[in-house]
């Protein structure tokens, strides 16, 4: 079967079939030497400049395990709530150029981190199966043909990326669409740049993700059969990919086929999945216990010590922001995540800790301040406060204008606002100015009163010309609806 | 001949040259070596530029080390930076490493003079250096006969006079039992004892360097020099290096030694063989030991369990010689995706990899792949390698009981003398029995050495094996002297 649909063509998923994904995340560990040899782990440099007879196989030499690796794999294990075990590490095996050994040195049935979960800004929760250490193969190009290895004029290696460390974490597949992927994604970039294991690039390639599909009718309780959709490098791609693999094998079960379990490579250009390998070709890889390292037991002790170096993770921030007084609103996880995101929740809990009201700290870190987010982190906190503060008396768009002002200068906001004319408009004002605009377009009033609402913005425009942009338009708009509700009524 | 002991005396002292030792082994290399075939390489340059630095060393009243002047011969699977290494295989054929392995680094640095990259069968596989690419190795006491394998070369060198020292390397018995079908000490030191950093992989978990020598002393020089921790290997055991020559003439009074019957009793156990053996055990009684028969019954599987295992790990470990980075290419046919007897495209990677690794590795190779990739295999896994992992842990717990008992224990090294040249060629099985009585070391990871124990009757030289627990080369080595002396 194929589809080749363009994007915006493919069908969703009709609601009687429900979406399963589980998502295996590889991720590059930052650490300044490769997994098994003391080599640059840089990205970047000339092709097979990184490279030594460990990390290029030769024949008579020998991995010897980078300690730091395993403290980030730890460092992550702990991070996903996982159970850190004594592990050993196998090969396995199968020919490929870019793999120097042909075989990878990797875990199988005894990883380092099992059984853990990781927490949505949703509030949801999607189970880690296991988290385990790996070495990273090359870089092929492969030149001519259709670029792939099969029919390629000829392949370039870049053996630099050989021996990186990963580390692959494995969730359950506890992920409903597309767009909880996307977010389980964007919540492990987080955890994995905050452990300080990882730069968390997917442009890169530092953190790269391979998607299990499969769909089943709702309210059925056994899985589907699954693809394994892989090249997905940014998060657009992972939702488009699912969005497509879904549809395609629901369409596939409704037309009476069968989804065959197989390999399937996403094509960003013509926004496809399509086969990888075809089921002759299927790997067995031969896993056996490498026999050039010795089993790897980290001590309770030491991974105590590393759990406590650990600073608290999103989910963990988030809930510091949600546990203040009106913001463990679901309406607001968007806005909690945000602030976490981009490091300003210091800003807020430090102004609700002043007196300050939480909704709007919160409002103003996650509208204003998330425009220059490494401006505002320097942001004085007390001056925060003071903004959040005067936040209601001014409209937003004064607020703004103090706040670009603080970021760029600093600066007192109260001074700020004085010196510009900002002074917050009493209520009394601007049901004044409202009741002249009112007696200035009867017409229209009467209009707005029979339910018109698109007049509503003249009354708006002409407050906020009448005193000069102070008024808060979303004060006026609350001013004309009370007004119209106890005339109507 | 000197042993490698007093040459290094005499270099120390300035007596001789190492220039000069080494021009006599040169010499008698120059005579025997056509007929005999023990090198792959004979480093004449490297070995004139490391005598030349020991003698000014000398001469600069600098320490030149332990084996100051002695030549050596390397088993041609050992890496040397810049000099050929071949594992005795095509695939490998012209390849220079550009990194020496950590022994080679140490008996250089001890003062030796790397003389040569001695034959082997090809990868390590074998017992007899017939399935060398290079062709065989000759035994010097008959040269109808095969030195053993697979350091059959190493072994043939020292027996020859060509060099006092030799470095081998044994997976399943490929140092003892060279040493003993060519009559000399060969050592295969605890697993772990001995850094494998550098030597061309054939069973890792099984692997181990070891010694050559004439003299009991001599292989207890060498693996003072050999042994201890290396960072480079992280199986290697974090220890110094054991005091072995100090324990030579401590004697066996006392020591409890035992026989193993399983193995002395073997099927395929010659009887000259075994009347070496219990002559052995008899001179032990003598020097003052209590010899008494030991049961280790799990050794006798051993050789079932090993060419399991070997082979496993082989499958993975040779995988690498696939025509991309170094050594053989062989480009495949060219694709004629059409079939119209017009190849359109350049061969895929595939063909290559076919036609590389089909014409790089020879027939005892391709058979243990072929062994090992199936062993590993999914569905059959559990029923071949897992088993012969419990197997191996049997070994282990047998071996343990017997030390209980036994403070060291002795066996024969191999079912008989050195046999003809392509007499078991043809009959894998055959060829693979040659390790009976070695294999168990290996799979338990314990030392064992073989010491020349006079003549069979067909006049050719007969080794006894001598076993210890783990890091037992102290008592191994007492044992070893003791019978040495008895002689």
């Amino acid at each position: 079967m194929s589809i080749n649909a363009p994007r915006d063509l493919c069908p969703p998923t009709p609601e009687r079939w429900q979406t399963v994904v589980g998502l295996e995340v590889h991720c590059e560990l930052r650490t300044a030497t490769k997994m098994f040899c003391s080599c640059r782990a840089a990205f970047g440099d000339e092709p097979n400049t990184n490279v030594c007879p460990v990390c290029l196989g030769l024949p008579g030499s020998l991995p010897v395990l980078n300690k730091m690796a395993v403290e980030l794999a730890v460092r992550i294990g702990v991070a996903l709530h996982c159970e850190v075990r004594p592990s050993i590490f196998h090969r396995k095996n199968y020919f490929y150029p870019d793999m120097p050994k042909d075989y990878q040195i990797s875990q199988y049935d005894a990883p380092i981190n099992v059984g853990g979960w990781l927490e949505l800004v949703d509030g949801s929760r999607v189970g880690i199966e296991r988290a385990h250490m790996e070495e990273d193969t090359g870089k092929s190009t492969h030149v001519g043909g259709g670029g792939r290895i099969y029919d390629a004029l000829y392949s370039l290696v870049d053996y630099n990326r050989a021996g990186v460390p990963l580390v692959e974490i494995v969730s359950a597949p506890d992920i409903r669409s597309a767009a909880q992927a996307r977010s389980y994604v964007n919540e492990l970039r987080g955890i994995l740049m905050a452990t300080g294991a990882s730069d968390g690039k997917m442009e890169e390639g530092s953190v790269r993700v391979d998607a299990n599909v499969s769909v089943r009718r709702a309210g059925t309780d056994p899985y589907g059969t699954r693809c394994e959709v892989k090249n997905l490098n940014s998060l657009r791609s992972l939702g488009h990919a699912i969005d497509f693999e879904a549809a395609r094998q629901v369409e596939l079960l409704e037309s009476g086929g069968r989804v065959v379990q197989e390999t399937r490579h996403w094509d960003e250009a013509t926004a496809c999945t399509h086969p990888l390998r075809s089921k002759e070709e299927a790997y067995d890889y031969r896993y056996f216990p490498e026999p050039d390292l010795v089993p790897l037991a980290p001590s309770p002790e030491w991974v105590a010590t590393v759990s406590a170096s650990l600073p608290p993770m999103p989910a963990e921030r988030r809930a510091r922001l949600r546990g203040l007084d009106g913001l463990d609103d679901p309406a607001l996880a968007g806005r909690v995540a945000t602030v976490v995101e981009l490091g300003l929740e210091e800003l807020v809990l430090g102004a609700a800790a002043a007196g300050a009201d939480p909704r709007r700290a919160l409002n103003l870190a996650a509208n204003e301040l998330a425009a220059n987010p490494s401006a505002a982190r320097s942001l004085d906190p007390a001056g925060f406060v003071g903004l959040v503060a005067m936040s209601a008396t001014l409209s937003a768009t004064q607020a703004k204008a103090v706040l670009a002002e603080m970021l760029e200068a600093g600066g007192d906001p109260a001074e700020i606002a004085r010196r510009r004319g900002f002074e917050g408009l009493a209520a009394a004002a601007l049901a004044a100015a409202l009741d002249a605009a009112i007696a200035a377009n009867p017409e229209q009033w009467d209009r707005y009163l029979a339910g018109e609402d698109k007049v509503a913005g003249l009354f708006v425009g002409a407050v906020m010309r009448s005193t000069s942009g102070r008024a808060d338009g979303k004060a006026v708009t609350a001013l004309l609806r009370a007004r119209r509700a106890s005339l109507v009524s | 001949m000197d042993t490698a002991l007093d040459i290094a005396v005499e270099v120390r002292s300035g007596r001789r040259s190492a220039r000069e030792v080494l021009d006599e082994h040169l010499s008698r290399i120059e005579v025997r070596e056509p007929e005999i075939h023990a090198f792959n390489l004979v480093t004449t340059d490297w070995a004139r530029a490391a005598a030349d630095r020991i003698d000014n060393l000398v001469k600069a009243g600098g320490d030149p080390g332990p084996l100051a002047g002695v030549p050596i011969a390397l088993k041609d699977n050992l890496c040397t930076r810049g000099v050929g290494t071949t594992a005795s295989s095509r695939i490998l054929e012209g390849w220079c490493p550009p990194y020496s392995a950590t022994v080679v680094e140490r008996v250089i640095a001890a003062g030796a003079i790397p003389l040569g990259k001695t034959n082997l069968d090809e990868f390590a596989m074998g017992s007899s250096t017939e399935s060398s690419a290079f062709g065989p190795t000759h035994n010097p006491h008959d040269l109808t006969r095969v030195p053993g394998g697979s350091s059959g070369g190493s072994a043939a060198a020292v027996a020859a006079g060509f060099v006092p020292l030799a470095l081998g390397s044994d997976t399943g018995g490929s140092i003892r039992q060279p040493a003993a079908l060519c009559g000399v000490v060969g050592v295969k030191p605890t697993y772990g004892l001995v850094s494998r950093y550098g030597l061309i992989a054939f069973a890792s978990s099984l692997d181990q360097i070891g010694p050559f020598a004439a003299t009991v002393a001599d292989a207890a020089a060498l693996l003072e020099v050999i042994a201890g921790g290396d960072p480079a290997d992280s199986t290697c055991v974090d220890c110094p290096p054991p005091d072995l020559q100090s324990c030579l003439l401590q004697g066996v009074e006392g020591l409890r030694i035992g026989v193993i019957t399983e193995l002395a009793g073997a099927e395929g156990i010659a009887s000259d063989v075994a009347a070496r053996l219990f002559a052995a055990a008899e001179a032990l009684t003598d020097a003052g030991a209590k010899v008494e028969e030991a049961s280790v019954p799990a050794a006798i599987h051993g050789l079932a369990a090993y060419y399991l295992l070997a082979p496993a790990e082989a499958s993975s470990n040779l995988a690498r010689y696939d025509g991309v980075r170094y050594g053989l290419r062989v480009d495949g046919p060219p694709r004629d995706p059409a079939g119209r007897g017009q190849p359109e495209q350049a061969a895929d990677i595939g063909a290559m990899y076919g036609a590389t690794r089909a014409a790089g590795f020879g027939p005892e190779v391709k058979r243990r792949i072929m062994l090992g990739t199936f062993a590993l295999s999914a569905g059959y896994y559990d029923a071949y390698y897992g088993q012969a992992q419990r197997v191996r842990t049997l070994i282990i717990d047998s071996f343990a009981a017997a030390y209980r008992h036994f403070d060291a224990l002795i066996a024969p090294t191999t079912p008989t003398t050195a046999f003809r040249i392509g007499a078991k060629v043809a009959d894998p099985w055959t060829m693979y029995c040659c390790d009976i009585c070695t294999i168990p070391s290996n799979l338990a990871g314990h030392p064992a050495m073989s010491v020349p124990y006079g003549a069979g009757d067909d006049g050719l030289p007969v080794g006894v094996q001598v076993l210890a627990p783990a890091l037992g080369e102290p008592v191994m080595f007492r044992v070893a002297a003791a019978l040495e002396r008895s002689l």
